[in-house]
C-alpha cells in the first residue's frame, strides 16, 4: 500500500469533495422542488399534465441514469453548436449555452433523476393524506391553494421525510457517474490520481472510505431532523 | 435541415452499413449480464438472509459488515474496485501456485461484480420477507416434524414470496440499469455499444434516444412479468388496499 500521493493531491481531492457535495445538495433541493408539482399533477392535475408527469416518471425510472446523462451531455449538448451554426444570432447571444460546462449537464441530469424518483414518492404521499382532512379544510372555506399549502402539502411531506434520507443516500451514490462526462468530482479526481500515479487500489479504497463517511453523516443529519418533528409513538 | 443533421435512421440498419446489429448484440449482452448477475445475487442474498437469521454471532457480524459496507459505497466505485481487485487477485493466486496468468473473461467478471453488489441488497430484502412470515406457520411446520430443508422448501419460500416480490422486482429493475455501469470498465454492452456508435457517427441524440427506449422497453416488459408473478404468488390471499 502506497499512500504518499495523499498530501500532494489533497487540494484537488478537497475541491472534488466540494463538487460532489454541490452536485448532491443542488440536485436534491431543486429536484425535490420539482418533484412536488410532478407528484401533485398526477393526483389532481388536468389530464395532459397528468400524462406528461406520468410519462416523465416512467422514462426517468425506466432508463439508466448513465444513459440519461450521456443523452443530455452528448445528445442535447450537441444541438446548441448546430443551432449556432445555422443561426449566427444564436451563437452571439447564447455562447454560454454552447460552452456550458459538463458540471451543469451533470447537475441537470441528477436533478431530473431525483425529481422522477421523488415525484413518484410524492404522488403516493399526496394520495396517502386522509380524505377527511382535506374535506375538513374545504369545509372551513379554504381556497384550493390554501388547502394545499396548509394541509395537503405539510401532511404529505411529513410522510416522505423518513424515505428522503434513503433517497438522498442513493443520490449520493449516483454522483460518481458524473466523471464519465468529464466532471472533476471526487470520482473524477480519483481517476486522475490513478492515471497519474499508476496505483490501482489505494485511491479507490480512499474514495470508498470517503463515501462511507458521507453516508454516515447524511444518516446522522436526517436522524437529527426527524427527531425535531414531534411524533406520537 | 437540422433534423437531417441529427437523425439518420439508415444507420440503425443491420449489417455492415448500420449499427443495428451492434446495438442488438449489446442489448442481448445487457440482458444476459442482468439475468446471470441477478441469479447470482439472489442466491447470495438467500444464503446471506439465512445466515443472518440463523447463523452464529461471527457469521452475523461478517454478513452485517458485508451488507453495510456494500450499501454505503457507490456501485460504480465497487465495480471498479472489485473488477480490478478481483481479476488481479485471481491472477496473483494462479501465478503463486505456479501457473501462467490467465485472461479473465469480461462477462464472468461483470456478472460476479454486479451479483456481489446485488447480493447485499437482496440479503436485506429476503431477510425482511422471511421475518414477515407469521412465526406460527414455521412452528406448525416444525410441529409436523418437517426437516429444515423440507420446511424451507415447502413453507418458508412460498410464504415469504408475497413479501419478497415487490423488493425483488425493484432489484431486478436496478440491475438492468446498473449493468450500464459495466461499460465504464470497457465491457461492451448496450451502453458502451451506443457510445461507440454515437461517437463514430456523431448522431449522439438519435443513438442515445434509441438506447433509452430499449432500456425503457426492458423495464416495461419486466413490470408486466413481475405484475403477473405477484398475482400468482398472492393467489388465495386478501387483496392489498
Amino acid at each position: 500500500m502506497v499512500w504518499d500521493w495523499l498530501p500532494t493531491y489533497f487540494p484537488l481531492l478537497a475541491h472534488g469533495l466540494y463538487i460532489t457535495i454541490l452536485l448532491l445538495t443542488g440536485s436534491v433541493v431543486i429536484g425535490f422542488a420539482f418533484a412536488v408539482p410532478v407528484g401533485l399533477v398526477q393526483v389532481t392535475g388536468p389530464w395532459p399534465l397528468k400524462y406528461l408527469a406520468r410519462g416523465f416518471c416512467t422514462f426517468i425510472r425506466g432508463t439508466p441514469l448513465l444513459v440519461q446523462m450521456w443523452l443530455l451531455y452528448y445528445g442535447v449538448g450537441s444541438l446548441f453548436p448546430l443551432i449556432g451554426l445555422a443561426f449566427p444570432a444564436f451563437k452571439e447571444n447564447f455562447m454560454w449555452l454552447i460552452r456550458l460546462d459538463a458540471f451543469y449537464y451533470a447537475l441537470l441530469a441528477f436533478t431530473l433523476s431525483f425529481a422522477g424518483y421523488e415525484g413518484e414518492v410524492m404522488r403516493g404521499a399526496f394520495l396517502g393524506v386522509p380524505r377527511g382532512e382535506l374535506e375538513a379544510a374545504r369545509a372551513f372555506g379554504m381556497s384550493p391553494w390554501k388547502v394545499l399549502s396548509r394541509v395537503w402539502f405539510p401532511r404529505a411531506v411529513r410522510q416522505v421525510l423518513p424515505t428522503l434520507a434513503g433517497e438522498t443516500i442513493s443520490q449520493l451514490k449516483s454522483t460518481p457517474l458524473a466523471f464519465t462526462i468529464p466532471v472533476m468530482d471526487l470520482m473524477g479526481v480519483t481517476s486522475r490520481i490513478r492515471q497519474d500515479t499508476f496505483l490501482i487500489y489505494e485511491p479507490l479504497l480512499f474514495l470508498a472510505l470517503v463515501y462511507v463517511v458521507l453516508t454516515f453523516l447524511i444518516t446522522r443529519a436526517f436522524n437529527y431532523f426527524e427527531g425535531l418533528v414531534p411524533a406520537r409513538r | 435541415m437540422v433534423f437531417a443533421a441529427l437523425f439518420n435512421f439508415n444507420l440503425l440498419a443491420f449489417g455492415p452499413t448500420g449499427y443495428g446489429d451492434e446495438l442488438f448484440w449489446g442489448a442481448l449482452r445487457t440482458v444476459q449480464i442482468a439475468v446471470l448477475a441477478y441469479a447470482f445475487g439472489v442466491s447470495l442474498g438467500l444464503c446471506g438472509a439465512m445466515g443472518k437469521l440463523s447463523g452464529g454471532k461471527w457469521l452475523r457480524n461478517i454478513l452485517d459488515g458485508y451488507t453495510t459496507l456494500v450499501r454505503a459505497v457507490p456501485e460504480l466505485v465497487l465495480i471498479l474496485l472489485l473488477y480490478y481487485a478481483g481479476t488481479d487477485g485471481i491472477n496473483r493466486l494462479i501465478v503463486s501456485i505456479g501457473f501462467q496468468p490467465i485472461e479473465i473473461n469480461g462477462l464472468v467478471a461483470a456478472v460476479f461484480v454486479l451479483g456481489f453488489v446485488q447480493g447485499a441488497y437482496s440479503t436485506e430484502v429476503l431477510r425482511a420477507a422471511i421475518q414477515a412470515i407469521p412465526i406460527g406457520q414455521i412452528e406448525a411446520a416444525k410441529a409436523y416434524g418437517m426437516s429444515p430443508i423440507l420446511r424451507f422448501r415447502r413453507v418458508v419460500i412460498p410464504a415469504m414470496m408475497p413479501f419478497a416480490i415487490p423488493g425483488m422486482a425493484n432489484l431486478w429493475l436496478i440491475i438492468t440499469k446498473d449493468s450500464a455501469l459495466i461499460s465504464v470498465v470497457g465491457f461492451t454492452e448496450l451502453a458502451l455499444a451506443t457510445k461507440q456508435a454515437a461517437g463514430v457517427s456523431k448522431l449522439y441524440l438519435m443513438f442515445y434516444l434509441v438506447t433509452a427506449l430499449v432500456y425503457l422497453s426492458i423495464t416495461l416488459f419486466s413490470n408486466q412479468v413481475f405484475g403477473w408473478l405477484e398475482r400468482r404468488v398472492r393467489r388465495g390471499q386478501p387483496k392489498l388496499a
